[in-house]
């Protein structure tokens, strides 16, 4: 059982009414490696995160979390899983320290080891000094650090992260980033959905691409930049009429662009020798160059 | 900072476990702690309210009810009112609220915990606290001169018992619920009749035929009656069996139509 990958979904399908939100996805998430969901909202990214704490079932494929089956053995799965929801879930009618308090029960860690699990949520969460503060009083980013140390209270093997910065400063952000970045060099798998691309690509060792629930492309960032686009990416800024000219000539060359805004992106520049009209600024690919090209949809 | 927090969880998952109902009413007194000012306030203050405006008020009009006085029989009934109020809107507003608004459950689902214990949990905390009410009011009918007899050791229970599928029957009407306004038609079509076809504040048998057969199986009636005899002395053995049969049946129903209902609303 502990050979088998922290989580692996088989053709899994997943409807809601006439809506296919899971459309024969296939995934696998090895232990011990910090996993990407990335897609646009409504990619079917939480939903697959519902489907492996047993709050969605599937209506078609195998879903498997950390050895156990799901539905059927869901609640052994959620056992030795954390989760850190997209919406916020905190009690609001406790304190920082009750919050953790119930779930430590609802763990069932056992009563002699509870009040040490508490503090080192409070400590994880960097809330030690407002323990006894009612969390409706407490700032976005300390919601989501106690979120983030609530799913980890009873020393999970898998923590999924739903879209663990939307809605958050920069700042924040960057403070969150660490905390996951540490979870992850604890041994601990982690399974994160995101829509930032600037997130996926620092703190993800694999990402999987999702669009129209189904992953379109997985692998190392690295890998599928190399693969669907190329080395470098020319970006060229002018007017609408000259873009549209812009993408009509390196079209006509059989190389792909991508606009955005102001600018159009010419991408395989690799393969440019010295066009007369592509001026612009070479620039290195991103996820979001491979992930427009292999959706056809920006990321919102 | 320490990410790593090494615990050892328990291995063994039953179907049911008792030590989650048990956090699940661990949190619901964590909250009581700090309101329960105002639960206990409501409990004094509205069978007052009730024993001034009917007991004086229609206890004039009528002198004595199935043995009791007028008074007598309806302050036992206030009694059942509470317990009916205190379990039936918590379970039926919280259970709303919790599912939409404050996506609490989304949250206890997540950790290994079933619907099932869940509903129990809520339920089981809802009937501890209507016990609190029913015996608040018991002190204000004390007050007011209403006699009781040693079985009046038995009303906690007798409201533990009948306020957890009371509360049950809350959530499962709350997992149907659209919107707050559907609240309205739950008052009018349940609740109103649940309270006046029960032998509260005047006997069943008055009634007609239909509305007295409608008032038997109305779980309050066997509550009122337990608390009757309860009170004043139990008819024989076999009735109040009937009446423990009958809330028996009630909360066993009302649970596993909570978990059905509270599960498709939840899970996906």
């Amino acid at each position: 059982m502990s050979r088998s990958p922290a989580v692996r979904l088989r053709d899994v399908v997943k409807r809601f009414g006439p809506l296919t939100a899971v459309d024969h996805l296939d995934l696998e998430v090895p232990r011990g490696t910090c996993f990407g969901l990335l897609g646009p909202n409504g990619a079917g990214k939480s939903t697959t995160m519902r489907l492996l704490t047993g709050q969605a079932e599937a209506d078609a494929g195998r879903v498997e979390v950390l050895g156990h089956e799901l539905p059927g053995a869901s609640r052994a799965a959620r056992a030795v899983s954390g989760v850190v929801p997209q919406v916020d879930n905190l009690d609001d009618e406790l304190t920082v320290a009750e919050n953790l308090e119930v779930f430590a029960r609802l763990h069932r860690i056992p009563r002699a080891e509870r009040a040490a699990a508490v503090q080192r949520g409070l400590t994880v969460a960097r809330l030690a000094d407002r323990a006894a503060t009612p969390t409706s009083a407490l700032s976005g980013g300390m919601r989501r650090r106690l979120l983030i140390a609530r799913g980890l209270l009873h020393g999970p093997q898998l923590v999924l992260l739903d879209e663990p910065t939307v809605g958050l400063d920069p700042q924040i952000r960057q403070q969150l980033w660490s905390t996951i970045a540490e979870i992850r060099s604890s041994g601990v798998t982690v399974l994160m959905s995101t829509h930032y691309i600037e997130e996926a690509e620092r703190l993800c060792d694999e990402v999987a691409i999702m669009h129209a629930g189904r992953v379109v492309a997985a692998g190392t960032p690295r890998d599928l930049i190399e693969r669907s686009i190329g080395r470098e990416v020319l970006e060229v800024a002018g007017t609408p009429a000259a873009l549209a000219d812009i993408e009509v000539q390196a079209n006509a060359g059989g190389l792909r662009t991508r606009r955005s805004g102001t600018t159009v992106a010419v991408l395989d520049a690799d393969r440019l020798d010295g066009q007369p009209w592509a001026r612009g600024d070479l620039r290195a690919p991103t996820l979001e160059d491979v992930f427009v090209v292999l959706t056809g949809e920006e990321l919102a | 900072m320490s990410t790593t927090l090494t615990s050892t969880p328990p291995v063994t998952h039953r179907r049911f476990e008792p030590a989650i109902v048990g956090a699940i009413v661990y949190r619901e007194w964590r909250v009581f702690r700090r309101v329960w000012f105002s639960t206990a306030f409501g409990s004094i203050v509205e069978p007052i309210v009730f024993f001034i405006g009917f007991g004086f008020g229609f206890g004039a009009l009528i002198s004595e009810v199935a043995g009791l006085s007028y008074f007598e029989f309806m302050a036992t009934g206030t009694i059942a009112i509470g317990i009916l109020f205190s379990a039936l809107f918590p379970g039926l507003i919280n259970g709303y609220a919790r599912r939409t608004e404050k996506h609490l459950y989304d949250g206890q689902l997540a950790a290994p915990v079933s619907v099932a214990e869940l509903v129990a949990g809520e339920a089981l905390w809802n009937g501890l606290r209507v016990a609190v009410v029913a015996v608040v009011t018991l002190f204000v009918a004390l007050a007011f001169g209403v006699r009781m007899g040693p079985g009046v050791v038995l009303v906690p229970a007798i409201a533990v018992f009948t306020g957890f599928g009371l509360s049950a029957t809350g959530a499962a009407f709350a997992a149907k619920l659209r919107s707050w306004h559907g609240i309205d038609i739950i008052i009018g079509a349940v609740v109103a009749p649940m309270l006046v076809v029960a032998g509260t504040f005047f006997p069943l048998d008055g009634l007609p035929r239909w509305a007295e057969l409608v008032g038997r199986a109305n779980p309050l009636y066997h509550c009122v009656e337990l608390l009757r005899g309860a009170v004043f002395g139990f008819p024989g053995f076999g009735q109040t069996m009937i009446h423990v049969g009958a809330l028996f049946v009630f909360n066993l129903l009302a649970w596993l139509a909570a978990v059905r209902l509270v599960r498709r609303a939840l899970i996906d």
